[in-house]
């Protein structure tokens, strides 16, 4: 593994990552997802909703990062927020 | 009627999954790790954080080839899509003719993208080219390596040529798959040759489409070899492409850090760009069967 030379953010990065993905298996497994129609423009699944929320988390960060004076923890705070209403109402 | 759903096929999958994470998802997870340092060798390295994606974001040049290169592939996709369906339907439907056209179409695609470019390299040369040899006889100055529009003109038609065979080759197939039902259908209500196209033909080759144009736009995103070779980026940066200046900063210089930063921007970029296309292309279909 030191080939790939790991840092703990990224560590920590792919570790939520994978155990999103891994509570969105057993939430899929416990109660199937219905394809539902929120603000989003599209009738979306909730692993749809999941992938534009991590791909707009990621140009929420991006943009932070590039354009703006300030921390990436508030990026971070951002996406979890967007994330949150995505998931709920999107 | 009762359908019994078994999601237990999906770990047929579980191979794939296990040569994708080693070919394509631990490169990439290193490229991120690459991305928050700077590295010098395996045991000299310092964190930077996201010093690298704040300098590769506010690059001018960077920036400049990024609109290069939609720029490029817009223009490639309104040209090679229309003019693909257009040769499409002009391909002879069956005989010898049907072979020896298809033959003939899908020439270009067998050649590689570096003797592509220099076939055009050669072919578009004042001294001993045929078409800068010709174009300078008729009194036009062409000259690639000088003219920033001459190049651009040179590397979309190079690209036209390579290429819309085979968009040509996807809607042919397409074509085929149409019973002919639907056209006997349409002669019986006197349907204008436009109409059997809007109606019968274009909707019936949406999902050839959506592959050409997904695999159109990949392509001409990550062109390389063609445009390195013909003018080599230039003049100036002015055919720089993305894959172009990400090569130069990752081999050239030896620039780990910017370059993985860089190329994590350029996958979010294509990401975001395919699933829009693909969401879009889906939902318009859905919309129309809805409609039928």
């Amino acid at each position: 593994m030191e080939w790939m030379v790991w840092t703990t953010p990224t560590a920590v990065f792919f570790a939520v990552i994978a155990a999103l993905l891994a509570c969105m298996t057993t939430w899929e497994v416990v109660s199937p997802t219905v394809e539902r129609k929120g603000f989003l423009p599209i009738s979306t699944t909730r692993g749809d909703r999941f992938f534009i929320g991590l791909l707009s988390a990621a140009y929420i960060h991006l943009i932070v990062i590039g354009f703006t004076p300030l921390s990436i923890w508030m990026a971070l705070g951002a996406s979890v927020v967007w994330c949150l209403i995505l998931m709920r109402w999107g | 009627m009762n359908k019994v759903y078994n999601n237990r096929a999906w770990w047929l999958i579980l191979p794939m999954l296990l040569l994708v994470a080693f070919s394509a998802i631990i490169p990439l997870m290193t490229v991120v790790n690459y991305s928050v340092q700077d590295v010098f060798d395996a045991h000299t390295r310092f964190f930077t954080g996201t010093e690298w994606f704040k300098e590769m974001l506010n690059d001018p040049a960077l920036q400049a080839a990024v609109l290069r290169q939609f720029a490029f592939s817009l223009t490639i996709l309104a040209i090679e899509v229309p003019l693909g369906i257009g040769i499409a339907l002009l391909m002879p439907k069956k005989g010898w003719q049907a072979s020896a056209v298809l033959i003939l179409v899908t020439m270009p695609l067998l050649i590689p993208w570096n003797v592509v470019g220099s076939i055009w390299q050669i072919f578009t040369r004042g001294d001993i080219g045929l078409m800068g040899w010709s174009l300078r006889e008729l009194g036009y100055g062409y000259n690639i390596t000088a003219s920033p529009v001459d190049a651009w003109a040179t590397i979309i038609l190079m690209d036209v040529w390579h290429w819309t065979p085979l968009i040509a080759l996807l809607c042919y197939s397409g074509l085929r798959s149409i019973p002919d039902a639907y056209y006997q259908a349409a002669r019986i209500d006197r349907a204008s040759k436009w109409s059997v196209f809007r109606y019968i033909q274009l909707p019936k080759l949406t999902n050839v489409l959506v592959i050409g144009v997904l695999l159109r736009f990949m392509h001409s995103f990550m062109i390389y070899a063609e445009p390195f070779v013909l003018t080599g980026g230039g003049p100036g940066s002015s055919t720089t492409f993305l894959s172009q200046s990400l090569t130069t900063m990752a081999i050239g210089q030896q620039d780990l850090g910017p370059s993985a930063a860089f190329s994590l921007i350029y996958f979010l970029i294509i990401l975001l760009v395919t699933w829009v296309f693909y969401t879009a292309i889906m939902n318009m279909q859905k919309d129309n069967n809805k409609g039928a």
